[in-house]
């Protein structure tokens, strides 16, 4: 799936889901220690826990498997 | 004078941003972090990807090497624009499921019929554009005609695109208007301007993926607050005492049993047959996506992967605006009354259209819902990015290029495609103004459908599939039937009662009246373009080739693995597509 020569398309969306994973799975972690939640509904769910951690599992998979300079296979 | 007004009225904007006073979130650190980092994402890869646009192969057609995946997601994508995300979760919330018909019947035939007959025929003669394909088979008369109606559409599509993306910004974060509208244009200029097609595709493929991310647990919350499917059935007739929301067929009788004020007849041909293949097959923002496919495979692979995944977009769209109908309620515990936009007042502040961001507020706490802004804006700005690019394409070769300068040097052609980017963003803010005089976001954008999109399927149906459809058939057939749908507009706008015979009923209403308006205009392009063609002489056969059915020879198709066959895929989405209609019956 390499599009350039470079860097993959999905090298891109694989960097930018980790973060996004990473910084929401924190914020989920920490309303969870601090036991302080936001004024949302269901927020006993803890949705940034489990949909933070799926982005960021996501993304690193996205990351490693289309790293730059890795041979890539269609 | 002028540039001091619009200096202060910047100035304005600003000040707007930075003191918001009445907002449904206030952003946290982390959803700004989120936003921010998705701008400098997309203009990241505008940048990168500028060395890699240099010739008109590379700017227009991506250098014709997306995969089949890659094609069939930026395909699916270029539409994900205001259309989809809040104009149709206000629209579910208005007519209830009959609004997912514009994602099932309304699309997955035709994307099926587009990958599998059609695409050939466009792949194989190398055209750049639609339009350029009427030029090649009709001449160039047809081709100036088609051209400038397509441009003048997706100036007015990417407008109406920056004015949704501004109302979720004036919505949910109290941002001004305005300076929405002048941020989202800066950054898709800035992208598309620099990486052309290349970029617009690479950015809507970012933007899939973070549409499903950020929008997809609304829904998923919705339902459980609901308890369910069939618990959200129940709430919705306790509320409303109608099961018509909930049921895709059923109400379609007669135009006064359903909400839409619409027959099955306008859903199955109207808009499942003239509305959805004419944009599907013939629109040349979409179709340009497979164009730039490496080869025929993936070609034709694209639309139909987009076929499996646009099934499965009411779940994001449609869904939550039937949960907002029963999980939106006012502080004092009634239930929320949205209203048309022309209706807003003190008693009912929200419109419609503005469901999809309440869900998001109800639901998502700091970073996810940056995350939910960031999926709306990137659908937003695919929307925009989408309709840009085509629009420079289409000015660049199929107006610019025969009308003004027939010999100019490829790097010139890149030049002025670059520049039509420009030109085309700023004609799209003066569209979004307009826009806000509409009373409702998706009667304007139906309107457009039909004046442009219904004639000019009859053209292109009549150029692959009938030898004997003359270069003057095609061209008379066209301007008929664009004449036939703006006279239909024109005639009930200034006598409402005329919808009887548009629509074949007075009870009939504005969204039933676009779809037959639709058929109107694609028969009256059929029989002035079969009359005429009778008239004049045909071309010789010899000089159809490449372009009509029966005069070509495809290319041979190497034999694949069952899996990789996209005839087998096609299958299974048609298959899919029946049981979902059958299950919301």
């Amino acid at each position: 799936m390499q599009i350039s020569a470079k860097i993959s398309i999905w090298f891109f969306i694989g960097v930018l889901l980790a973060f996004y994973g990473a910084l929401i799975f924190g914020y989920g972690i920490f309303e969870l220690i601090s036991g302080v939640l936001a004024p949302v509904v269901l927020a006993k769910l803890h949705a940034p826990v489990w949909w933070g951690g799926m982005m960021l599992a996501l993304g690193s998979f996205y990351c490693i498997r289309f790293v730059p300079g890795k041979k890539q296979t269609n | 004078m002028a540039r001091l007004f619009i200096g202060n009225h910047i100035a304005q904007s600003v000040l707007a941003v930075l003191l918001p006073s009445s907002v449904l979130a206030h952003l946290s650190i982390i959803d700004i972090v989120i936003i921010a980092s998705y701008f400098v994402m997309v203009v990241w890869i505008g940048i990168y990807l500028k060395g890699q646009s240099n010739t008109s192969v590379d700017f227009f057609m991506a250098g014709r090497q997306m995969t089949a995946w890659i094609a069939g997601l930026s395909f699916l994508s270029a539409n994900l624009g205001s259309l989809e995300l809040m104009g149709w979760a206000g629209s579910a919330y208005q007519y209830g499921i009959l609004a997912a018909h514009w994602y099932w019947i309304g699309a997955i035939p035709a994307m099926l019929f587009m990958g599998l007959v059609m695409m050939p025929f466009y792949y194989i003669c190398k055209t750049n554009s639609v339009p350029g394909y009427l030029n090649l088979r009709f001449g160039e008369s047809s081709r100036v005609l088609s051209g400038v109606c397509f441009a003048f559409m997706t100036i007015l599509m990417s407008g109406v695109n920056m004015f949704a993306m501004a109302l979720v910004m004036k919505v949910v974060l109290g941002w001004n208007i305005s300076f929405s509208i002048l941020m989202s244009s800066v950054v898709v200029a800035l992208y598309v301007g620099l990486g052309g097609l290349r970029s617009a595709i690479f950015n809507e493929v970012l933007q899939f993926a973070l549409i499903w991310c950020g929008a997809l647990l609304v829904p998923i919350l919705g339902l459980i607050e609901a308890g369910g499917w069939h618990n959200l059935q129940a709430k919705i007739l306790m509320n409303y005492h109608t099961s018509e929301y909930t049921h895709l067929w059923k109400g379609l009788g007669h135009f006064s049993t359903n909400a839409m004020g619409v027959q099955w007849t306008g859903i199955v041909f109207g808009l499942g047959f003239v509305i959805s293949f004419g944009y599907w097959t013939t629109d040349f923002l979409v179709v340009q996506r497979a164009m730039a496919a490496k080869n025929l495979r993936a070609a034709q692979m694209a639309p139909i992967i987009a076929a499996a995944f646009k099934m499965a977009i009411p779940f994001f769209v449609i869904l939550p605006g039937l949960l907002g109908l029963v999980v939106l309620h006012n502080n004092d515990g009634t239930l929320m009354h949205l209203v048309g936009q022309d209706s807003v007042s003190a008693a009912n502040p929200n419109s419609y259209n503005e469901v999809l961001p309440l869900m998001m507020e109800r639901y998502l706490c700091p970073g996810l819902l940056g995350l939910g802004i960031t999926a709306l804006i990137a659908g937003f700005m695919s929307g925009m990015a989408g309709n840009v690019s085509a629009f420079s394409t289409v000015w660049t070769y199929d107006i610019y290029k025969p009308l003004i300068k027939k010999n100019g040097s490829d790097s010139h052609y890149v030049s002025v495609g670059r520049w039509a980017t420009v030109l085309g963003i700023v004609v799209s803010i003066g569209t979004a103004y307009l826009v806000m005089q509409a009373a409702a976001i998706m009667d304007y954008v139906q309107a457009l459908f039909s004046f442009f999109i219904a004639p000019l399927l009859g053209t292109v149906l009549a150029g692959m599939f009938w030898k004997r459809a003359t270069k003057a058939g095609g061209f008379w057939g066209l301007l008929a039937g664009t004449v036939t749908s703006v006279a239909l507009y024109a005639w009930v706008r200034v006598d409402p009662s005329a919808i009887r015979y548009v629509a074949f009923s007075s009870e009939a209403k504005a969204m039933a009246a676009d779809l037959y308006r639709a058929l109107w205009a694609f028969s009256s392009c059929a029989v002035v373009t079969i009359l005429v063609s009778y008239c004049t002489k045909p071309k010789p056969l010899s000089e159809l080739a490449g372009l009509v059915y029966g005069a070509s020879e495809l290319p041979h198709a190497e034999p694949v693995p069952l899996i990789k066959n996209h005839w087998f895929w096609a299958a299974i989405v048609i298959t899919v597509f029946f049981i979902l209609n059958i299950v919301f019956y």
